[in-house]
This record gives structure tokens, C-alpha cells and sequence, in this order.
């Protein structure tokens, strides 16, 4: 699909499904969905749980908007979106519990709470509801993998700080003292902003980096003109 | 679970269970609408209001549901009446209050993917509260919710006279105020019985 994208085309498949995966990161670049992002994320395990049930939620609901774009009348959309949406995060409840009890009881209300997630109402309104359904299908599970990999980003390192493991596996030995803190509320909002710290300082350089490269081409370019005058 | 007492409950709802900073339910407008108290304290009000619509709602809902044994329709069924209620709010503020309804703009109707109001009507079916009890819950939410929206609202406010670093400006600033807060919110940790 992606060879043979002409240029200055829509964008193709394969640009629809890395959009979400970091230029368009759902949580870091958008800011969307933080309810969950910031709840559950108390371990590894439990980030990547809920990012794959939320990836399946947003990419079978964004695949039924858009291929129903026709139908819904424009005046009651967000209203069929929410039921849409409602009945996904339902087959992923009953799902979850059929699955693993334990991780049904970790998650609790948070899975029913995917439909007040609104990153799934914000992709179903501004990209499914205008594109036919493989482009909308495939940004749904870029965005839902974007939103699954800063979910363990942020989990992961809680776990990692707040009880020394990762994924369950201990990392540390038994002498360490964890900073419990971090697996508590506070630690979500403080690792959340020291994610968002790191990439801002790196955009910054970045973006410094290549005022410097300009400047420097530009002094070069006038030097050369110079010599050809 | 179920035999928690009124004021247990709604000490922890307010306190030490907070919606926002123990909970992270309703962090959209939490981190959107704070910029000023003006904003904030409106919003809360009118949040705590669809609140205790919906656990109104969702109680008599689930009880209906539960008679006709159709239990797996309770998720739809709590968002559409939800999303009338927010509904009914939103044409009452135009009406009455038309520069408050400016100074909302899209956060009103947002209220319905607020999670803080879902949540209310999920955690008072998942912990089986009776129908006082989950009043309580909602107005103990309701009145957390506009505490923790108003006390970053007067936070942010001060803080946009100090000079800070340009990364940390906008969102991380806030995320870490937010942190804060909660880290002070956790000392009410053990009130009222526990969460």
C-alpha cells in the first residue's frame, strides 16, 4: 500500500497508521484520554491492558462511524458515535471479566469508563466520520498503539520507581525500598509531567539545533555571495 | 462496603477519595477550564449539578434493568441520560446566564465525556450503594470536584506571575501542580474510614 502512494496524495495507509504511533501521540502531543492514562496506570501490566482494550474499542468503533458516514443524519452524530461507542466498551467489559477475573478487578470501573474516554469521541468526530473506512481503521489502531505505548511508558516507570519491578519481575532484590508514593495518585500526575518535561526540553534543543544550522547557512550563503561579487 | 455511613461517605468522596486528584476522574476540564476561579467555580457548579441528575438516573435506571434482566444495556443506557441531562443544562445556561455560557464554550457540552459523571453512576452500581447513599456519593463528588477545580484555578492564577522556565510552561506546569495538590489531598488519607 505505502510504494505506491503518489505524491501530494491524502495520506497514505501506511502514513494514516504511524500518525498516531508519536507525531500525533494521543497522550503526549494531544493531551487526550488522561482519565485513564493517570488511573490505571500503576503497573506495566495494567497500562498495556487497557491500552489493547482501548485500541479495540477505538478501532471498531472509528471502522463502524466511518463506514456508516452516510447514514448518520449530522444533527444526532455524537449521539449515535456514544452508542456506537457504548456497545464496543461493552463486548469489552464481558470480555475482560470472561478473560482474567483478576485483571477485570484491577481495572474495575475504568473499563466502562473507555466510552467517557474522549480520545475514542474525538477520532470517531474528526477523522472516521470523514474518511472511508480502511484510512479510518488503520489511524484508529495507530492512535490506539500511540495510546497503549505512553500508557506503559507511564506505567512502567511508576512501576519500576513505586515497587521495583517491571511487568511483575523484580528488579531490585529484596532490599529495596520502593517510593511508594509513585504507585499513589501523585506519582501519575508527577510522571506524566516529567515525560512531558524530557520532550519538551528535547523539542526545544531541536529546535535550537536547527535555528543554529539556519544561521549558520545563511552567514555562509552571504559570505559566498560576497565572493561572487 | 455497602454499610458505610452518610457522613463517612461523603467525607471521603470530598477528602480523602477526591474525584479529581485521588480518582483522575474529570481531568479534561480540570487541566482545560482552570485559567481563572470565575471559570472554574461555574463549571463545578454546573458539573455537581449533572452529577446528581445522573446518580438520580443511574439508580432508578439500574433498578429497571435489573427487573427486566437486562443488565448489559446499563452502559448505553447511563450515556444517553447522561447526555440529556447535559443537555437540559446546556439550554438553561444559554437562556439565563448567555456570557457564562460564552466563557464555557465547548467544556459545557463536554460535561457528557466527563468520566467524574459516568464514574458516579458506575461506582454507586459497582458498590451497590441504596438510594441515600448514593445521593451522598454524587453531592460528595460534585462538591470534591468543584474543590479541586477551584484550588488549582486560584493556584494557576498566582502562579502566572512567576517566571518560569519555558519547558515547564502549559501542561507540565499544571500536571505538577495537580501533583502537588494531590500529595496534600493524601494526607486525608484514613478520614472518614477509608476509601
Amino acid at each position: 500500500m505505502s510504494e505506491s502512494s503518489p505524491l501530494l496524495a491524502p495520506p497514505s495507509t501506511w502514513e494514516e497508521f504511524t500518525e498516531g504511533l508519536w507525531k500525533r501521540n494521543p497522550v503526549f502531543v494531544m493531551v487526550l484520554g488522561m482519565c485513564p492514562t493517570l488511573a490505571v496506570t500503576v503497573s506495566a501490566v495494567n497500562s498495556l491492558s487497557m491500552g489493547v482494550a482501548t485500541t479495540f474499542v477505538l478501532a471498531a468503533s472509528c471502522f463502524l462511524v466511518s463506514a456508516l458516514r452516510k447514514l448518520i443524519p449530522k444533527e444526532v452524530r455524537i449521539a449515535t458515535y456514544i452508542v456506537i461507542i457504548a456497545t464496543f466498551v461493552t463486548v469489552t467489559d464481558y470480555a475482560i471479566q470472561a478473560i482474567s477475573l483478576d485483571l477485570y478487578e484491577a481495572l474495575g470501573a475504568y473499563i466502562q469508563l473507555i466510552v467517557a474516554n474522549c480520545l475514542v469521541l474525538g477520532r470517531a468526530e474528526a477523522h472516521a466520520a470523514r474518511n472511508p473506512p480502511l484510512a479510518a481503521t488503520m489511524n484508529a489502531i495507530g492512535m490506539g498503539l500511540g495510546f497503549t505505548l505512553s500508557l506503559v511508558m507511564i506505567g512502567g516507570v511508576r512501576e519500576i520507581l513505586g515497587a521495583g519491578a517491571f511487568f511483575g519481575f523484580s528488579l531490585f532484590g529484596p532490599n529495596f525500598q520502593p517510593w511508594v508514593v509513585m504507585v499513589l495518585p501523585p506519582g501519575g500526575f508527577f510522571v506524566m509531567a516529567g515525560w512531558l518535561l524530557l520532550f519538551s526540553i528535547v523539542r526545544r534543543r531541536a529546535q535550537m539545533r536547527a535555528q543554529e544550522n539556519e544561521r549558520a547557512r545563511a552567514a555562509a550563503e552571504t559570505s559566498g555571495a560576497c565572493h561572487g561579487a | 462496603m455497602a454499610r458505610e455511613s452518610l457522613w463517612q461517605i461523603l467525607l471521603t468522596t470530598i477528602l480523602s477519595g477526591n474525584f479529581v486528584l485521588a480518582m483522575f476522574l474529570g481531568m479534561c476540564p480540570f487541566l482545560g477550564v482552570t485559567h481563572s476561579v470565575s471559570v472554574a467555580f461555574p463549571l463545578g457548579l454546573a458539573t455537581t449539578f449533572v452529577i446528581v441528575i445522573a446518580s438520580l438516573s443511574a439508580y432508578l435506571l439500574n433498578w429497571v434493568l435489573g427487573l427486566a434482566h437486562l443488565e448489559f444495556l446499563r452502559l448505553i443506557c447511563y450515556i444517553v441520560v447522561i447526555a440529556s441531562a447535559v443537555q437540559l443544562v446546556e439550554m438553561y445556561v444559554k437562556k439565563n446566564y448567555p456570557p457564562l455560557f460564552r466563557a464555557l464554550g465547548i467544556y459545557l457540552p463536554l460535561i457528557t465525556t466527563n468520566c467524574a459523571v459516568l464514574g458516579v453512576a458506575l461506582f454507586q452500581t459497582a458498590r451497590d450503594y441504596d438510594f441515600m447513599q448514593s445521593i451522598t456519593f454524587a453531592i460528595g463528588g460534585g462538591v470534591g470536584f468543584t474543590l479541586a477545580l477551584v484550588l488549582l484555578a486560584s493556584v494557576r492564577e498566582r502562579v502566572e506571575l512567576a517566571d518560569v522556565p519555558e519547558s515547564v510552561q502549559g501542561t507540565v506546569l499544571v500536571l505538577m501542580l495537580a501533583g502537588v495538590l494531590s500529595l496534600a489531598f493524601m494526607g486525608f488519607a484514613g478520614l472518614g474510614g477509608g476509601a
